[in-house]
């Protein structure tokens, strides 16, 4: 069976035209309700837009799409300094991340470093190794597609290397806790995941502190293994960064992705998933707040190159505040092996205040007719009002009843996390969130 | 015992051709253990009132006066009526993903009374109070109001009330919509509150068939923004018959 469900493809061409967030039909009686609607829709403070490409489709969206077509290189002279007008920077603020776009040694000094790197590992799991430029596994997957994931290449002369042995079942999560000891401090690191055929292991990494953070994320999922990452972005208001994720996901193989960006002035993660061989599974989960002048991105790319694989990607975000600010970017590459297919992602975004501005692009490519199943849904919403009045109406204080509305719009997501001590970590987190804003 | 009072209550809304005046001077008092059926055409603006009493914000009161055991209910916030003893059942239940009915009603409850209710005697409450309205156990666990069918939106609607405990309950078109199953649980819900409590009840709908459940003490047609007739129980009898034609007749004259 061949299914497409373009879910969203209503909105093409029509900005103003967003559901809110939850489907919420309004609770006012009808005159009340057109005059509600016509002030929600002039001030819609978002944007949306989406890409689709067909087999044999001679579309100008294809050029900028060809996701899959992207010159990868180790080599910084292959990669031209980003620029607005080049695709995958347009909603990027360039002149914010301009330290990371300099080709710059990590900022360590004399006993004083400028990233702190703590790293617990499981009991089977084998001690922390590095892997030099050019030693397998390293550079096995992620070959650099830009210019700031070029250099925290070059530039980490030893990568970290934490891998999840043979059959090893680790019930406890390798921790990798990063400590930014300055704003004004560059950092540049690669590091290396891998779970060995027929594994399980969990990875965390968890970002604090402050920096000028250039980071690689390399991870080999091993045929049959089940690989589990999480990575949190609790950075101080100050830092900046940028990451590149790729993941190589073999045979029967399964990798839950996981990003969580709460903290940092700009934050931008490019998350790659690929698929090596048949019958894998990516489920791609993220979940972002942005408050007043943060500007969070996150782009993925599942690159389905081998048939009967699937791929779940869900994205939340709220923001709330003056130039909050995010984007999403999610592209779906079908190759024509890629037969057998099933794959879906969404994003939906939750403004809570005036003001904040959430940019999502799903960009679908697909190449074969023989899929089972393709289908992509982006929304972005105001906070609803009659949520709101319906919650209050019940004797609910208005800042209990805004929470009460967003830890749920994030419940579903946060369920899907397995590690019960990020859960609730997030979830303090999310209300602390709330609280700065609400008070 | 709770006494609502409405004097000469005006509202307005803001519309795409302007400000248009939906209240036109409403004068109604509802007291503890009184049922009143407020029943009129559709767009003479009773559910307006429903709103307009609970606080939503789209409405703006240019006029009158609302009290609720004479304290001024138009400087209250509209949870601070809902704190007061006012309660509404929505024509329109929205939805609220990722929030359960359970944690919604504890948490509604908890606001309402000022402190979170004693866990066993409340669990207990929860489930006799949905096996009265015959709703399934499952329900606590399910989002607020998400894939409910109509008639599970206005048990739900019935259960808060119960729960909730207010002093003046407003329903609005709780019964439009139903079948004949839901509609008689839905008033025996309705029943049920008035025989154990001592709550007002105004009864706002567009048809008769619910006060074959429900019997009001009082009945009143709104027409235009303002009560246009009242009386007894005989009122809605005559309407049954007769239908809004004679009110609307004379409202445009």
């Amino acid at each position: 069976m061949t299914t497409a469900d373009l879910k969203g493809a209503e909105t093409v061409g029509d900005p103003a035209a967003n559901e809110n967030v939850g489907h919420a039909a309004g609770a006012a009686p009808v005159a009340a309700q057109a005059a509600l609607d016509g002030a929600d829709t002039t001030a819609a403070p978002e944007l949306e837009d989406e890409a689709l490409v067909l087999p044999g489709e001679a579309s100008p969206a294809r050029a900028a799409l060809n996701r899959g077509a992207r010159k990868r290189s180790f080599e910084l002279g292959d990669h031209p300094r980003p620029k607005s007008d080049i695709e995958e920077w347009r909603f990027t603020p360039l002149r914010r991340f301009a330290p990371l776009f300099e080709d710059v040694a990590t900022d360590d000094r004399e006993g004083d470093s400028a990233l702190e790197y703590d790293v617990t590992v499981p009991t089977g799991a084998p001690e922390p190794a590095t892997l030099a430029p050019g030693e397998a596994p390293r550079g096995t997957a992620l070959v650099p597609e830009d210019l700031p994931t070029a250099i925290a290449s070059a530039r980490t002369e030893q990568a970290l290397h934490l891998v999840a042995p043979k059959n090893a079942e680790l019930t406890e999560p390798f921790r990798v806790e990063i400590t930014g000891r300055g704003a004004d401090r560059r950092g540049n690191a690669h590091i290396v995941l891998e779970t060995k055929e027929s594994s399980t292991a969990t990875f965390v990494l968890n970002h604090t502190g402050s920096a000028q953070y250039a980071q690689n994320v390399e991870m080999l999922v091993g045929d049959n293994s089940r690989m589990t990452v999480i990575t949190l972005q609790e950075w101080d208001d100050d830092a900046l960064h940028i990451a590149t994720h790729h993941a190589r996901v073999g045979r029967d193989a399964k990798i839950k992705h996981i990003v969580v960006s709460l903290g940092g002035s700009a934050v931008r993660v490019n998350a790659i998933g690929e698929f090596a061989a048949p019958g894998g599974e990516i489920e791609d989960l993220g979940l972002y707040f942005s408050d007043e002048d943060q500007f969070l991105e996150h782009r993925l790319f599942v690159d389905h190159a081998a048939p009967n694989c699937t791929s779940d990607v869900a994205y939340k975000g709220a923001l709330q505040g003056k130039k909050a600010r995010s984007v999403w970017v999610g592209d779906v590459l079908i190759r024509k092996e890629a037969e057998g297919t099933n794959t879906y992602e969404l994003n939906r975004n939750l403004l809570l205040t005036e003001g904040a501005r959430a940019d999502s692009v799903p960009n679908l490519e697909i190449e074969t007719g023989e899929i089972e199943g393709a289908g992509h849904a982006a929304a972005t919403g105001r906070f609803d009002d009659e949520q709101l009045f319906y919650l209050r109406a019940r004797g609910i204080p208005e800042n209990e009843a805004r929470r009460l509305v967003v830890r749920g719009f994030f419940a579903e997501l946060i369920q899907r996390i397995d590690v019960p001590e990020i859960r609730e970590r997030l979830s303090a987190s999310i209300e602390a969130e709330l609280s700065r804003s609400m008070n | 015992m709770s006494i609502l009072e409405i004097k000469n209550l005006h509202a307005t809304v803001e519309t795409p051709e302007g400000t248009k005046e939906i209240l036109k001077g409403v004068d109604l008092t509802i007291k503890a253990g009184e049922t009143h059926a407020i029943m009129g055409p559709n767009g003479s603006g009773k559910s307006t009132l429903a709103y307009a009493i609970a606080g939503h914000p789209k409405y703006s009161i240019t006029e009158g006066e609302l009290t609720l055991d004479g304290e001024n209910v138009l400087e209250m916030s509209i949870d601070e009526r809902a704190r007061a003893g006012l309660f509404l059942a929505m024509q329109y239940p929205v939805e609220v993903p990722g929030v359960t009915v359970s944690n919604f009603l504890r948490t509604a409850k908890t606001a309402i009374d000022g402190e979170a209710p004693a866990l066993r005697t409340w669990v207990k409450d929860v489930k006799s109070a949905m096996g009265d309205l015959r709703m399934d156990p499952v329900f606590a666990e399910r989002n607020v109001n998400e894939g409910f069918s109509g008639g599970e939106k206005k048990r739900h609607e019935i259960l808060q009330m119960q729960l909730l405990n207010p002093g003046i309950a407003i329903l609005d078109e709780t019964d439009s919509g139903l079948d004949v199953d839901a509609l008689r649980t839905v008033s025996e819900g309705v029943n049920r509150a008035k025989e154990t409590t001592d709550v007002g009840i105004m009864l706002i709908t567009h048809y008769t068939r619910i006060l074959q459940y429900v019997t009001p003490d009082f009945v009143h047609v709104f027409v235009n923004g303002q009560i246009a007739e009242q009386g007894g129980p005989e009122l809605a009898e005559r309407l049954e018959n007769e239908g809004y034609d004679r009110y609307l007749v004379g409202a445009r004259s």
